[in-house]
């Protein structure tokens, strides 16, 4: 397994073009038709408020009239600008995804030859260099090359092959070389990309259960403000200044979240495009939320903490080769390797680059058959390999067993056939895990870190990653009874896994996380696939599924911190005429009753365009104690959402009273 | 001693005596709730009604339970007003008409006692002490039920029980209630207030109406019900005759709501997430404290409606324990308060009364609140919200929310045809801003349980006496149906174990955060009625 390392390429060249708020706008006109606003109580008020306040302004037209009936709509409308411009967003990320699958046709074991959208589960098809894959499968027979790039954007191919954890393969993407015999284990339509097609473009997109609980949130304070508004109208005949239900109609919307409830569903659908961007799929918005709650990560030691045993940390000479002597011919043999392995070698060395003489040797590069590595030089034949390529005896048997007895990995080096000595290769921590583990620990993730090591050396690792705990030793079965237990303490799980013995405990975890070079059956037991293979990806994952919660909270709360200020607009501006003492709360000095009103009514109109890059971008998140982030949520929306409505209602009013029959 | 300092003194003899009350207090509730044997007459009382203290119950069967109970208790109440000429003591006051008998059985058994009768001239003594005195405590015990099956909800895990009503309803009557209003009762006839079983005594060859007052004043206040034996309420001398009484009676308003947040910190296992209820609690009971006593210092007429006995001191903390309790009770006339004085009692109530609130509904009340609180929170720190190791779902904030909705809904919708009747000018005593501030403060009064009167109001036509009997009836039932809800579903949950990444609620953190939901609600669902009202006129 020395494959697995590669570097995820960065996917600049899948992003689509920005759609812009210009080109959501017809798809905005046409989402005004009631239908489309059953889905959110709030704006199912704006729009009969809207449609309302319509009617008065043909048959009694005059300006304020006609202005407020034009804004209120304007709202309606910019909510769905809002959702237009993430679904088109999310639409070219589909796009993208789509071209993956391009309709390929699939020649059955049987010989037949069908529409790839025909085939059924256990299907073999048989796929030669050049062809597209039908369908998502298992390789059952063969080996081949097969170019991913469609789908991961990766432009080196990966060799796939019966048995084992690299049988999975994807439609969409291309055999390059030889031929393979692939068993479908997706209905067509129904495999992943398809699933996140439909989850990105909005179309099958169901709320989550935290989505419904704000949206109950959302409509009850839709039915306090209904009832404040239309008791008003009994309290101002009393006063003897009965209302106009244009200016009722005005204060209800304003009052109701229309902020919130406008942008809730392009905040939800714009969280999946994020996690698209990232290259993970999923196969509900409900996973993406688990990720922000989980309490704790199980993560592989090797390739994920780890690099692996890929880094020369000792020379340890045999017999009578001094260490110098081993330095220079393992330096030597590692001139012209630019593995992981090799690299560190000859950092380890001194890091001397190869000069001019050096540089006319002959490289001999590593091959399966010979399993090792080196260089020809001036008739001298340096190699270092494998241990089992090299026939060894004592001295140095004895230090290849322990160097392995201890967790790491040996490397043989030895010059015109006879050993010098050997390279330990260990397991070494990558850069920067141990600050992450302590934010996830800030954001109260605790972190199990699950090797195969014994004891001893998984607590050395452990203690150097600074992960909380560690499961040695561990057993697929040994990964399920953790997940278990953690979870019958009421914890949510996250787990990454490729393996076909991971299948259950992906199936077990609340978010489970399968690579995309796994198998097919971790990824159809996992919730979510990783296009680029990356396990550290799981902590983005968590900060999205945070971001969308956070989004919403905020939004909210800036919304309901808006009212105060549009009453200070609204009420002077209805009932001085009554009271003259109210005049008093016109501390924003707006010029007319009118002009108030619409100056309100407009803020809250343009105060939703203004939120929409936030909405789709997600508020700002670093990984803080829930204290901290709290409190410096409340300050910028809470606050903030407190203070922004004056001035901007104030500027507003500065331009709306310059209008004829308004000012 | 000048008015200021008498004041300060006062304040600082309630908090000292609220404070050396608190833990002994809300301990022996908490042990009174958990406990596992019973008493002998706890014993008696379950043989005799059949009922089974160990079979605990669902929230539905413990819903049905108050239910039941309350629904008996309005009959009850109804036919015993209504055949009173048959009962002793009645002094041929004869049988109450049928809307006062509707409005009045609904409310002392919710717990409000608003009074829309004079007592001396329409109840006997028969009608108060086997009816109305009654339901001053079960109505309470019942309220404490509620609020500790709440509390149950979040204690307990993967269960759909919650304890059984009729115990925790049998309990607070007979270990909380019942013992501290019996020495309750002996202070205060110590202190001067009467107990006489006589209609009325010689004072000076003049008749004045009596009854047994202390053994009811106690209950009155201790129970956060308010409803007097004697019309002036806690103005009457015979109620209150002196500044001791005075006080004393503002510490029993205010002592089981006080020391129900240690009694919550108890239960949950942490004293702190009392505190903080508490703390919340205070800090809004203290600025209206001040909003009021400022405002009556500085009004035009400061002594008008007031007795001299108690001055503005005595009547601002009283006015502010009355209406931030659900008691109701009042010393001085709310009506002739300043347009903000009067304004601040009204919006004392306006919060939902859980600051301290009544009796149980007060610490449900705020636990609601604070639920609704944590969800936004929760959302805001990027995980599914939860408070005390329950997560708050779909079906918690729909029970929340259903909790909230349900007073402005019966409030507005009231206040609001009221305000339009053609009758009502008439039964007003003022137009304009101040009589609109009468309207909302009668039904803000029913709608939340309090049961004092602004008295600026005549509401013994047959529209009001039915209208403020339901804004009762849904004011207190419909709330307590979905806190049980709230606890069913809170109960059946797994336990979220406390990680770095909880959001902690025992801090000021949580305080502010639960303080500004609890006045954001009452300001944005209030302020276009009360910009026509007491705005209005505190604005002139």
């Amino acid at each position: 397994m020395t494959a697995t390392l590669r570097k995820p390429a960065p996917r600049q060249d899948k992003t689509p073009a920005e759609p812009g708020i210009a080109a959501a706008l017809p798809e905005a006109v046409r989402k005004l038709h009631p239908r489309h606003q059953l889905r959110s109580p709030v704006m199912v008020v704006v729009w009969a408020g809207s449609a309302l306040v319509t009617v008065f302004a043909v048959t009694g037209p005059s300006v304020f009239t006609i202005a407020v009936a034009a804004w209120l709509w304007s709202t309606v409308l910019f909510a769905n600008l809002a959702e237009a411009v993430a679904e088109g967003r999310g639409k070219a990320q589909a796009e993208s995804l789509r071209r993956t699958k391009e309709d390929a046709v699939a020649r059955l074991a049987s010989g037949d030859v069908v529409p790839g959208t025909e085939l059924k589960i256990g299907d073999l098809v048989v796929v030669e260099a050049g062809e597209v894959i039908p369908g998502d499968g298992d390789v059952v027979e063969g080996i081949a090359t097969v170019d991913e790039s469609a789908i991961t954007g990766e432009s080196a191919p990966v060799i796939r092959e019966s048995g084992g954890d690299r049988c999975a393969v994807t439609g969409g993407t291309t055999v390059l070389s030889d031929r393979i015999v692939v068993r479908i284990t997706t209905r067509p339509g129904e495999s992943f990309v398809d699933r996140m097609i439909a989850l990105v473009e909005g179309a099958e997109r169901q709320k989550t259960p935290n989505e419904i609980a704000l949206t109950i949130l959302l409509s009850t304070l839709t039915i306090i403000f209904l009832l404040a508004v239309v008791a008003l109208q009994p309290f101002a005949i009393y006063s003897g200044g009965e209302q106009s239900v244009v200016v009722l109609t005005a204060l209800l919307v304003c009052l109701i979240p229309t902020t919130i409830g406008a942008l809730l569903s392009a905040i939800g659908i714009a969280g999946m495009d994020r996690l698209v961007r990232r290259n993970v799929l999923a196969t509900s918005g409900k996973a993406v939320e688990a990720a922000g709650d989980i309490d704790t990560l199980l993560l592989d030691k090797t390739g994920t903490i780890t690099w692996g045993n890929r880094h020369a940390t000792e020379f340890i000479p045999v017999g009578t080769t001094s260490h110098e002597t081993l330095v220079a011919a393992a330096r030597l043999a590692s001139l012209a390797d630019d593995t992981p392995e090799g690299r560190s070698i000859l950092e380890l060395a001194g890091g001397e680059p190869a000069d001019e003489h050096e540089k006319t040797g002959e490289f001999v590069p590593f091959t399966a058959q010979t399993r090792m590595s080196g260089i020809d030089l001036d008739g001298r034949v340096v190699r270092k390999g494998a241990a089992s390529a090299f026939e060894l005896t004592d001295p140095a048997r004895e230090v290849v067993d322990g160097i392995s007895a201890q967790g790491g990995t040996p490397l043989v080096v030895a010059e015109n056939g006879r050993v010098l000595g050997v390279v330990r290769l260990s397991d070494v921590v990558k850069p920067g895990m141990k600050e992450r583990f302590a934010e996830l620990r800030a954001m109260g993730i605790r972190t199990v870190m699950v090797t195969g090591d014994n004891p001893l050396t998984a607590k050395a690792i452990a203690a150097e990653a600074g992960v909380d705990d560690f499961l040695a030793e561990a057993k697929p079965e040994d990964k399920m009874a953790l997940i278990r237990k953690e979870q019958e303490g009421g914890r949510l799980v996250a787990m990454t896994g490729d393996g076909t013995n991971d299948a259950p405990a992906l199936a077990q975890a609340d978010v489970g996380v399968a690579m995309n070079t796994g198998t097919s059956a971790a990824k159809e037991a996992g919730n979510m696939v990783d296009l680029d293979s990356d396990p550290t990806k799981l902590i983005e994952i968590v900060e999205i599924g945070k971001q969308l919660l956070i989004t919403r909270g905020a939004l909210t709360t800036f919304s309901v911190a808006n009212d105060l200020a549009k009453y200070f607009a609204i009420l002077p501006a209805m009932f001085a005429a009554i009271y003259p003492a109210l005049d008093r709360l016109n501390v924003m000095h707006l010029a007319t009753p009118q002009s108030a009103i619409l100056s309100a009514v407009i803020f809250n109109a343009l105060v939703i365009v203004a939120l929409i890059p936030l909405a789709l971008r997600g508020v700002r998140y670093r990984p803080s104690s829930a204290s901290a982030l709290l409190r410096r949520n409340l300050l910028i929306y809470g606050l903030g959402g407190v203070v922004t409505p004056f001035a901007g209602i104030w500027l507003i009013d500065l331009f709306v009273r310059l209008i004829p029959g308004i000012g | 001693m000048p008015p200021l300092a008498a004041g300060l003194l006062q304040v600082g003899i309630l908090f000292a005596a609220l404070a050396v009350a608190y833990r002994p207090l809300g301990d022996h509730m908490a042990r009174v709730y958990t406990a596992k044997g019973h008493l002998g007459l706890e014993r008696a009382v379950y043989r005799f009604a059949r009922i089974d203290p160990e079979a605990e119950q669902k929230w539905s069967t413990y819903a049905y339970g108050v239910l039941g109970f309350s629904f008996v208790g309005i009959v009850f109440l109804y036919i015993v007003q209504r055949l009173q000429s048959l009962l002793p003591f009645d002094f041929d006051r004869g049988n109450v008409g049928p809307g006062m008998a509707f409005n009045t059985a609904i409310s002392f058994v919710a717990n409000t006692n608003w009074q829309s009768y004079v007592p001396e001239v329409v109840m006997g003594h028969a009608v108060q002490m086997i009816g109305l005195t009654v339901q001053n405590f079960v109505s309470a015990a019942v309220g404490l039920a509620v609020a500790v099956a709440l509390v149950r909800g979040f204690v307990r895990h993967q269960t759909d029980r919650l304890g059984n009503f009729w115990v925790d309803l049998t309990r607070g009557t007979v270990r909380i209630l019942l013992p501290i209003a019996f020495i309750g009762a002996v202070v205060l006839v110590a202190l001067g207030v009467t107990m006489s079983l006589e209609s009325g005594v010689d004072v000076d060859g003049q008749v004045v109406a009596n009854a047994p007052v202390a053994s009811q004043e106690v209950i009155k206040a201790f129970g956060t019900n308010g409803g007097g034996v004697l019309n002036a309420n806690s103005a009457h001398p015979f109620e209150n005759p002196n500044e001791w009484t005075n006080l004393v009676e503002v510490f029993l308003i205010l002592v089981v709501p006080v020391a129900l947040t240690r009694t919550f910190g108890r239960l949950v296992g942490t004293a702190k997430q009392g505190h903080v209820l508490l703390g919340v609690m205070g800090v809004i009971w203290s600025a209206m404290l001040a909003v009021i006593w400022a405002a009556e210092a500085n009004g035009v007429r400061p002594l008008e409606g007031k007795e001299l006995r108690f001055g503005i001191p005595g009547s601002a903390i009283f006015a502010d324990a009355t209406t931030g309790t659900s008691t109701g009770a009042v010393n001085s006339l709310h009506d002739s308060y300043t347009g903000l004085g009067g304004g601040a009692a009204m919006l004392n109530m306006l919060f939902g009364e859980m600051t301290p609130g009544g009796v149980g509904t007060g610490l449900y009340g705020i636990l609601v609140m604070a639920v609704i609180a944590m969800f936004l929170a929760g959302l805001m720190v990027g995980r599914t919200p939860e408070y005390l190791g329950k997560k708050l779902g779909r079906r918690e904030v729909t029970a929340a929310a259903v909790s909230i909705l349900a007073m402005p809904t019966v409030l507005l919708v009231g206040a609001g045809i009221a305000a339009v009747l053609p009758g009502t000018p008439a039964a007003l005593n003022n137009p304009g801003e101040h009589g609109l501030s009468e309207i909302l403060y009668a039904y803000a009064s029913a709608s939340n349980n309090n049961g004092s009167a602004f008295a600026g109001i005549t509401a013994t036509s047959d529209w009001f006496q039915s209208s403020l009997g339901l804004c009762m009836l849904f004011g207190r039932f419909v709330p307590m149906i979905a806190v049980l809800a709230l606890a069913g579903s809170l109960a059946a949950q797994k336990k979220v174990p406390v990680t770095a990444g909880t959001l902690p609620t025992t801090g000021p953190l949580f305080a502010t955060l639960l303080t500004g939901a609890i006045v954001l609600v009452a300001a944005l669902t209030f302020v276009p009625a009360l910009a026509l009202g007491p705005i209005a006129e505190a604005l002139l």
